[in-house]
């Protein structure tokens, strides 16, 4: 197993120290729950939607690190994006984590490939996806979420509940 | 640290040749992300000593065939060796008879023969049956299956804010309904020892029976099953240095030949007709299939280590690692201890101010420090403490003092990354 020295680089403890975009969203159009009951990860999504346009993501809540400096640089990257492009990411983030995507080859996370070496870190994984999970759970109107069970993104496709 | 702890102390003129010992396990000697492995998860699972491992090897290589009835060599050998293992269990918990040591593959299983055995024979609707709010997942679940199956009640024994039990509210709970009660000789998240004798002595009063769940006492401390007078007492042979898939349900047994079998197959029965069929004497009515064979005789070997060793040796080597490294830990700011029993077995749960177990556990396993984080399948002791999770670092009688000081300069580590 790979050292997470690489994980816990500067960006995502300053993500972690300082998540951006945090607390409810005013005016929001989306919402969704992300719960991890097994390692105890709960955040809250709140999204607002503009035609196509996802215009602003907030999210709170309590979680390790990882899953809030996901959520966190989430929020920024996917501001002013078409939902298409926000859905995307989604899939593309996922397939980074679970090492189905080659952070070097073409994809549209920009500097979210800090977190490809959570694909080494098998525990960790769903603490990175689930804010990516609870996003396309709120624009697709789906009220609870996680990344356990039926919804374990090494088994299950990302598409539906 | 209470009268008992201090008995125990006072053995050090006997103490533990730690290093010695360590030389016995060849795990302890691996390297972790550049680091010697500090091993501190031991109440998820034990490592091996040598002697131990070369017993599993000297069986497959000289001994094994199925056991139980066939005529030639190997087989004889075979079941003569899982016999004698038996016994080596019987007197290890000083039980009365061989009979009433069953193999299984766990305490998980055991406690499920005792509700598939005991339970859906005795227990109806109305019926109560007392567990307490320290209980691991493995002895709620079972009970949570069967009240739902016979319209029965689970009542809960409260804890304080220690993480003991509250003997009193625990008495007040038992009624003329009540059955069973299930309860934890140690508690896997917290360390408590629980008044296990008390409470079988009040549940005795009222003719309940009392399963005692094993599996972090066993290991760790003499248990006499006689002088606890439980009536069913279940524990894991590799929490013990033992290998994983095999564990032992002691019964009493005149309440083992009462129950009905658990599973139904082979070795379990005298005799099989469409028509009718008859079921073995104990313990085989209760070791249906082929048993772990080779598990067994190697856990017996493992408790022959153990009580060469001495188990209040162990205990009272795993005291001084508690007290040292309660000690350390509660003199760093920003870290909290979960569970301060005055009773308790070498377990360390804490929280690290603002920073996730989950944080903290890879943290620490790039400095080669082992420990367990997460909800230690005890999601109700973590809800009583409205937490989602402990890290927890849980010690044997291999670990030493400077693997805990390893364990604190990897907190502190945390503390300064997360800062």
């Amino acid at each position: 197993m790979a050292d997470s020295k690489q994980l816990y680089q500067e960006v995502i403890l300053d993500h972690n120290r300082k998540p951006r975009n945090w607390g409810a969203l005013p005016g929001a159009t989306h919402k969704a729950e992300g719960v991890n009951p097994l390692c105890g990860d709960h955040i809250h999504l709140s999204a607002r939607v503009n035609g196509d346009v996802v215009e602003a993501v907030n999210f709170e809540g309590e979680s390790c690190a990882i899953c809030k400096a996901s959520a966190s640089m989430m929020t920024t990257i996917v501001k002013g994006k078409s939902r298409a492009d926000a859905e995307l990411m989604v899939q593309e983030f996922r397939d980074m984590a679970t090492g189905k995507l080659d952070p070097a080859g073409p994809h549209h996370l920009g500097r979210l490939t800090v977190f490809a070496g959570v694909r080494d870190l098998p525990t960790r994984v769903k603490c990175a996806i689930l804010p990516w999970h609870t996003l396309h759970a709120a624009l697709n109107a789906i009220e609870t979420t996680s990344t356990e069970a039926e919804a374990d993104p090494m088994h299950a496709p990302i598409g539906g509940a | 640290m209470n009268a008992t702890n201090a008995a125990l102390r006072s053995e050090g003129a006997r103490a533990l040749d730690v290093e010695r010992l360590r030389a016995d396990f060849p795990i302890l000697g691996l390297q972790v992300s550049g680091h010697p492995l500090v091993f501190l998860d031991n109440a998820a699972s034990s490592q091996m000593p040598r002697p131990v491992i070369d017993r599993w090897v000297r069986y497959q290589t000289s001994q094994h065939a199925n056991i139980h009835r066939a005529v030639h060599y190997l087989s004889e050998t075979a079941t003569a060796e899982y016999e004698a293992a038996r016994r080596t269990v019987r007197a290890f918990v000083n039980a009365k008879e061989d009979r009433e040591i069953i193999f299984t593959s766990g305490t998980t299983d055991a406690i499920n023969l005792v509700m598939q055995g005991y339970g859906r024979k005795f227990i109806a609707a109305g019926d109560e049956i007392i567990v307490t709010h320290l209980e691991h997942h493995s002895n709620i679940v079972p009970w949570q299956m069967l009240c739902e199956e016979k319209g029965a009640k689970l009542k809960v024994a409260p804890i304080n804010d220690r993480g003991e039990l509250l003997l009193e509210e625990y008495r007040g709970l038992i009624t003329a309904r009540t059955k069973l009660v299930g309860v934890t000789h140690v508690s896997n998240a917290l360390g408590t020892i629980n008044p296990v004798r008390e409470m079988i002595a009040l549940a005795h009063e009222h003719g309940v029976p009392v399963l005692v769940d094993g599996a972090q006492a066993a290991p760790h401390m003499k248990v006499d099953v006689q002088a606890l007078d439980c009536d069913f007492y279940a524990f894991s042979g590799h929490k013990m240095c033992g290998p994983t898939g095999v564990g032992v349900l002691y019964g009493k047994a005149a309440l083992l030949e009462r129950m009905q079998p658990f599973k139904g197959g082979g070795d379990m029965i005298v005799s099989v007709t469409f028509e009718k069929t008859t079921y073995n004497v104990i313990p085989h009515k209760f070791e249906a299939g082929t048993p772990p064979i080779g598990q067994a005789i190697t856990l017996g070997a493992a408790i022959d280590y153990l009580t060469a060793v001495g188990m209040d040796r162990i205990a009272a080597h795993e005291t001084d690692l508690l007290d040292y490294a309660t000690d350390q830990v509660n003199r760093l700011p920003g870290v909290r201890i979960i569970g301060t029993a005055e009773q308790k077995a070498a377990v360390l749960s804490f929280v690290v101010d603002g920073v996730h177990p989950h944080d903290v556990g890879t943290v620490l396993n790039d400095e080669g420090v082992a420990i367990r984080t997460g909800h230690h399948c005890a999601q109700p002791v973590m809800q009583h403490f409205k937490i989602p999770a402990t890290s927890r670092a849980s010690f044997a009688f291999y670990n030493t003092m400077a693997e805990v000081d390893a364990l604190v300069a990897g907190i502190r580590k945390v503390q300064k990354l997360f800062g």
